[in-house]
């Protein structure tokens, strides 16, 4: 009979099954880390979960209270690195896609930002206390830890503006060339207006991680502790020390003896969830963005 | 078109390397001033890079070596005091896939004035009428007068295509370059865009590569045959399809290789 289902067609097809399935499964099970993760901590934190929390500033030699000072602390050294690692790592990023030709001081270049890009928060943290806090002699302060962030963050934007800038068709710079641009005006013309979301997704994603990271501020410019009024928005100055959710979540963790046991757990909720926040506003924003381009 | 036409490109002992790999041998070719000319030969045997080296855009790579001679309209355009940008401009260039901009398009037509223009130039009157004049002189304007706020990429391939010729337009250009313009487009847009070319020749000079041994003989008034980088023979098109000079074109129109 034609087209009959032979026994080693049917066994292709049980392989073909079998092979989907353990495809799916693992893709699914990324899901299960996330929701055990989020409801352990939701729930061990809830008790301490409230407004309150966020704008209060701890009590009790930090035993209770809120998480205020560490958390403007966190969105002083976040905004301050991201402003000093953003626009040097696009217009880096420019520079090595748009102009740079393939010879030997562009390659060593290219191999920097590779091997920057991997390099452990902790070696970028005992560079910042040497450059910044030392040699540079801006001290323990938010000034030296910002730039210890930008440091670390600037390979990863580097290396994420360089996609988004190759994802424009060669075609687009082909027919600016052709009219006589030059690379400027290509560069601004065509090439930033149509990977500006790719570009915007890769440092909004560097917010969390600079957001996140312990060890390069620990050594740089985060304390334990700073007196702070509640809810006040500017209660550090750049020379001074800071403190910080990442580094206050340590310190809650390991190095205060009795404190009640759901606010080192909501420290982590809060962490999480602005990090989870901050991812959600980039994947958003790029669906936005590339809904509006389309070509 | 009288068949005494004053030569536009002239080419002497051009030679090419991509690297290691020369891709044009001793290529000496006068193209003239007004008529079309067609650049026919098998894959790979240097048709684009040779049309790429009219406005110098390989150059844009830089493991590319080049010796040789290139006049346009008597200039050399390897003399060092040549602007690639008013090159350029002279010198405009068509693609094989329609590449329009993904802006308006109204904004694909001036975008070359916005580029280069100053003063009076990008007053909104003055563009108004260049885009009046450059798509009517495409045959677009009465399709796309109501939707000059339509996005390019939305246009259909032919429009694209004759698009991105009026694009070339408002500069005032004297050579049009066209890579395989009609090979993404159907009967009906090939048959457009044939007549679009009828309808600039004399104006501008026109060169067009194709792989359509029918396009090349209903369209051009000479040909240039190439194999493996050399130009093997360049003369008048019905004289090339009728008498091919040397053996090589013969084979190659009668679909020998290709
Ligand atoms: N950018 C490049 N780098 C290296 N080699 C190239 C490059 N572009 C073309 N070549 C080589 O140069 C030769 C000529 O290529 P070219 O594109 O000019 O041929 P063509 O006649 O236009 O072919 P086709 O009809 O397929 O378009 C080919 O062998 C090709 O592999
Ligand atoms: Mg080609």
């Amino acid at each position: 009979m034609m087209f009959a289902i032979t026994p080693h067609v049917r066994r292709k097809q049980r392989h073909e099954t079998i092979a989907k399935w353990v495809f799916f499964g693992m893709a699914a099970s990324m899901i299960v880390p996330l929701v055990l993760i989020i409801g352990y901590l939701v729930e061990r934190a809830w008790p301490s979960l409230s407004l309150g929390f966020l704008i209060d500033v701890p009590a009790r030699g930090m035993k209770e209270g809120g998480v205020w000072p560490a958390l403007v602390g966190t969105i002083y050294l976040v905004v301050l690195s991201l402003a000093v690692s953003a626009p040097v790592g696009v217009l880096a990023a420019v520079y090595l896609n748009e102009y740079a030709r393939d010879n030997w001081f562009n390659r060593i270049i290219n191999l920097a930002v590779i091997n920057l890009a991997g390099v452990p928060s902790i070696v970028h943290a005992l560079f910042g206390l040497g450059a910044f806090v030392y040699a540079a002699r801006f001290g323990y302060s938010i000034i030296s830890a910002s730039l210890t962030l930008a440091i670390m963050t600037l390979p990863v934007i580097i290396a994420s503006t360089r996609e988004a800038l190759a994802s424009v068709p060669r075609t687009f710079r082909e027919a600016c060339w052709n009219v006589g641009a030059t690379r400027w005006q290509t560069i601004k013309a065509v090439v930033l207006p149509n990977s500006i979301s790719g570009i915007l997704t890769g440092i909004i994603l560097q917010v969390s991680r600079a957001a996140g990271e312990t060890a390069p501020i620990m050594f740089t410019g985060a304390v334990f502790f700073k007196a702070v009024q509640k809810g006040d928005f500017f209660p550090y100055r750049l020379h001074e020390q800071c403190m910080a959710l990442s580094m206050h979540l340590y310190t809650l963790s390991t190095q205060v003896p009795g404190v009640k046991e759901s606010v080192p757990f909501a420290t982590a909720v809060l962490l999480l969830g602005a990090v989870i926040l901050v991812n959600a506003t980039a994947i958003i924003l790029r669906g936005y963005l590339r809904a509006r381009k389309k070509w | 078109m009288s068949a005494s036409s004053q030569p536009c490109i002239t080419t002497r002992d051009l030679n090419l390397w991509y690297a290691k790999f020369q891709a044009l041998i001793n290529v000496s070719v006068d193209i003239k001033e007004g008529l079309i000319t067609s650049l026919i030969g098998p894959s790979g045997c240097g048709k684009t890079t040779l049309l790429r080296c009219f406005n110098r855009v390989n150059e844009r790579y830089g493991y590319v070596t080049t010796t040789g001679q290139i006049r346009i309209l008597g200039k050399n355009i390897y003399d060092p005091d040549v602007s690639l940008i008013e090159l350029r401009k002279s010198v405009g260039m068509v693609f094989q896939r329609p590449n329009p901009l993904p802006i308006s398009v109204y904004e694909n037509v001036v975008f070359g004035l916005r580029i280069h223009g100053e003063g009076d130039v990008l007053r909104r009157a003055s563009l108004d009428q260049a885009v009046e004049t450059a798509l009517t002189e495409v045959g677009l304007w009465n399709d796309l007068k109501d939707r000059l706020d339509a996005k390019a990429t939305t246009l259909q391939l032919e429009q694209q295509q004759k698009l991105c010729i009026a694009r070339l337009l408002p500069l005032k250009p004297r050579v049009i370059l066209m890579d395989e313009p009609c090979s993404a487009l159907d009967v009906e847009g090939t048959r457009a865009i044939e007549e679009l070319m009828f309808g600039l020749k004399g104006r501008y000079t026109i060169l067009i590569v194709t792989h359509n041994m029918a396009q090349a003989r209903r369209a051009s008034d000479e040909c240039i045959f190439m194999l493996l980088g050399e130009r093997v023979e360049h003369r008048r098109t019905e004289d090339l399809f009728l008498a091919p000079g040397n053996p090589r074109t013969a084979e190659y129109i009668e679909g020998r290789y290709g």
